[in-house]
């Protein structure tokens, strides 16, 4: 390998020189969803009078767009801590049930006329047990080495059910003022939520950016036993991922508990993890694990709210929403697939 | 059918003693289970009056013949090394459809229920394509399935329609004698099923490719086997039986409605891994779903005797077996995978 041999790997990466800055942007894996995004955006210009107008009322930016932000903003965490999963060749499909948790744990300890712990604390202990469950799904993956479906499904089975025990079944509506302001609130005239996925999104960049963590992470995707062979704490690198995954899912839970004033075990986060996978997807990163894209999820994540938007407010019956969903799921799927890849390729070259 | 898993395990066996012999055979997670739900049946006895008479045990069947059904197609989705994440949509889409074609359309109930059968089994047929040409994670395009079929039944009304065609209500209210106690004709077919389903997978060419794509796809392929084929089968298999349940439901309920069997994915691959078989593919038995869904009938039934415990214990005891018998399958059976 250190012999100077022309890989077509080493020819591929000397090739970006030369090829112009047109084709190099073509190329960009984080094309396709933009532009899904764009046009998505333009359709709601031209068809939703007023959609790209923002307001200032009492110093707080309003307008559909910073609406889809706001509203976004759960899924957006999901989906950023879905990433690192995914990454590693794993899926978390506890994420629902772990947003369930967390609101129902922080709406119990500050729900009430007056609170049973402080707030900062409150917050405290919905996070910790949301990364208690990130530990538990992250032994059963890196220490017993179960299949990450499996080890996630136990969790997603049990925590909604533990949600409910702890709540009676229960709705548990939020009077404690200072607590909406977490989904409620208004930072410098945006929605806080967006302030929270911004400073979360920056420090995982910074994390998979600045430190070998990212590369490491990728490497784990690739291949777990090489990684392992070549040094790397896989165990602790899975367990990461999954911890990190909760605990963003736990933030998500937050979010949704502050927006609606109430944590309700039976529905909060119900599908949000498949509506993670699916930003996942949509932003680019392989299922296969190894490359992975935060910034993809991001737009995968706003795509997803853009979509229903649209849908809302085109007059669509909401109904549909399901169906659009689910056929993007499958065309995005489809196209990303290399046997697609190859029959598009056989196509091109049969007329020439 | 596991002859090759047999036989390999027993060579390791002579090296390993007899616990590793007894916990290393192929019918060992299935013993566990029949052996718990024996357990389950007879503490409930010892601490319930009334709880150890046959009509319960029925009854168990009775209320989860739907379920059954589903998590069988599931077992061979699951053999054959998938997984199928949209059965309880389809199970639900079922019940829509039915409930439209006999209240709506007036369809003759026999009509209704070959039309709604033949579109879940294309439906399965469908994924399973996609999955084959595409090399996609079963997962994924399941999961996509999952939102499509729980979409369609919104299309079809966001209500719930009730189902009053004579012949379903009839068949709703019968009771047929059975052993001292009664079934429903609905548990009566999920048992026919499950029968069908056994010789499929054990004394046919079908179910022996199943075992061998979920062994190893590669392996399958070299050997011959038509893996493509296999794999469309198992999903339309799955589909088809999905749709069953979703007929069996409609009997049971009475009703189509798009709310109908929310999370019935999970508790059939809760049933097909309580009942033994192994989700890397390849290991285990069809049987097995009868055994697993029984076990999860009688948590439920455990409960609801008791009085004090709230319903959602039951959520955190499946999750609790399902953590146990992963552990097991994991640590005890299949080591090498």
């Amino acid at each position: 390998m250190n012999a100077p041999v022309k890989t077509p790997a080493s020819v591929a990466a000397s090739e970006p020189a030369r090829t112009p800055l047109g084709a190099l942007l073509l190329q960009h894996p984080l094309l396709r969803p933009a532009a899904a995004l764009i046009v998505l955006l333009v359709l709601d210009a031209l068809l939703v009078p007023g959609f790209l107008r923002l307001d200032v009322k009492d110093g707080h930016l309003y307008g559909a767009l910073v609406d889809i932000l706001n509203r976004a903003a759960p899924l957006m965490l999901a989906a950023l801590g879905m990433t690192l999963v995914i990454a590693t060749r794993g899926i978390d499909i506890s994420v629902g049930a772990v947003v369930a948790l967390s609101g129902t744990v922080a709406a119990m300890l500050v729900g009430g006329a007056t609170p049973m712990l402080p707030m900062p604390l409150a917050l405290g202990a919905a996070l910790g047990v949301a990364l208690l469950c990130g530990l538990w799904n992250g032994v059963l993956v890196a220490g017993i080495k179960l299949q990450p479906i499996v080890a996630t499904l136990i969790l997603m089975v049990a925590g909604r059910g533990l949600a409910q025990l702890l709540t009676d079944g229960q709705i548990v509506t939020v009077y404690y003022q200072p607590f909406f302001f977490m989904g409620s609130g208004y930072l410098f005239g945006l929605p806080f939520a967006v302030y929270l996925v911004a400073a979360v999104f920056a420090v995982t960049m910074l994390l998979m950016k600045k430190t070998a963590l990212g590369l490491f992470i990728q490497s784990v995707g690739i291949n777990p036993v090489a990684a392992r062979l070549a040094g790397l704490r896989t165990a602790t690198l899975l367990v990461f991922a999954y911890v990190f995954c909760s605990f963003c899912a736990g933030l998500a839970g937050l979010l949704v508990t502050s927006n609606i004033k109430s944590a309700d075990a039976n529905n909060a986060g119900l599908l949000l993890e498949l509506d993670a996978i699916l930003a996942v997807t949509l932003g680019g990163t392989s299922l296969a694990g190894g490359r992975f894209s935060l910034v993809g999820s991001m737009i995968g994540a706003l795509i997803i709210q853009t979509l229903t938007y649209t849908i809302y407010s085109l007059g669509v019956p909401p109904e549909v929403n399901m169906v659009v969903k689910s056929i993007v799921v499958f065309v995005v799927c489809i196209s990303q697939s290399s046997e697609f890849k190859q029959l598009i390729a056989r196509a091109k070259r049969r007329p020439a | 059918m596991s002859g090759g898993i047999s036989a390999g395990l027993a060579a390791g066996a002579k090296r390993d003693g007899g616990f590793r012999k007894i916990s290393g055979a192929p019918w060992f997670t299935s013993m566990v289970t029949v052996a718990l739900l024996l357990a389950m049946l007879g503490i409930g006895g010892a601490v319930y009056p009334g709880f150890l008479s046959e009509q319960v045990a029925f009854n168990l069947l009775i209320d989860n013949a739907f379920l059954l059904v589903v998590a069988i197609g599931m077992g061979f989705v699951i053999l054959s090394g998938g997984i199928d994440l949209s059965v309880g949509s389809m199970l639900a889409l079922s019940t829509m459809v039915t409930a439209w074609l006999l209240q709506t359309a007036h369809w003759p109930p026999a009509a209704a229920i070959a039309c709604v059968l033949l579109m879940g089994a294309c439906f399965g047929a469908f994924q399973g394509a996609i999955i084959h040409l595409f090399k996609l994670q079963p997962f994924i395009v399941t999961l996509a399935g999952m939102f499509l079929a729980r979409g369609l039944c919104y299309l079809i009304s966001i209500e719930s329609i009730s189902i009053d065609q004579p012949f379903f209500v009839a068949v709703s209210q019968t009771q047929v004698p059975f052993l001292g106690g009664f079934l429903s004709p609905g548990a009566l077919i999920a048992l026919a099923v499950l029968l069908l389903a056994v010789w499929l997978a054990h004394y046919t060419a079908f179910g022996r490719a199943v075992y061998a794509v979920g062994g190893n796809e590669q392996s399958a392929a070299m050997m011959g086997l038509d893996v493509g084929r296999t794999k469309v089968l198992v999903y339309a298999l799955s589909g088809l039986c999905a749709a069953l349940g979703g007929v069996l439901f409609a009997f049971y309920m009475l009703s189509g409605y798009g709310q109908h069997g929310q999370g019935t994915e999970l508790d059939a691959i809760a049933a097909v891994v309580i009942g033994g078989t192994l989700l890397t593919g390849g290991y285990g038995y069809i049987a097995g779903a009868l055994s697993g869904v029984l076990v999860l009938g009688a948590i439920q039934t455990l409960i609801a005797f008791d009085g004090t415990l709230s319903s959602w214990w039951t959520r955190i005891v499946i999750g609790a077996l399902l953590f146990v018998f992963c552990v097991v399958q994991r640590v005890m059976g299949g080591k090498s995978r």
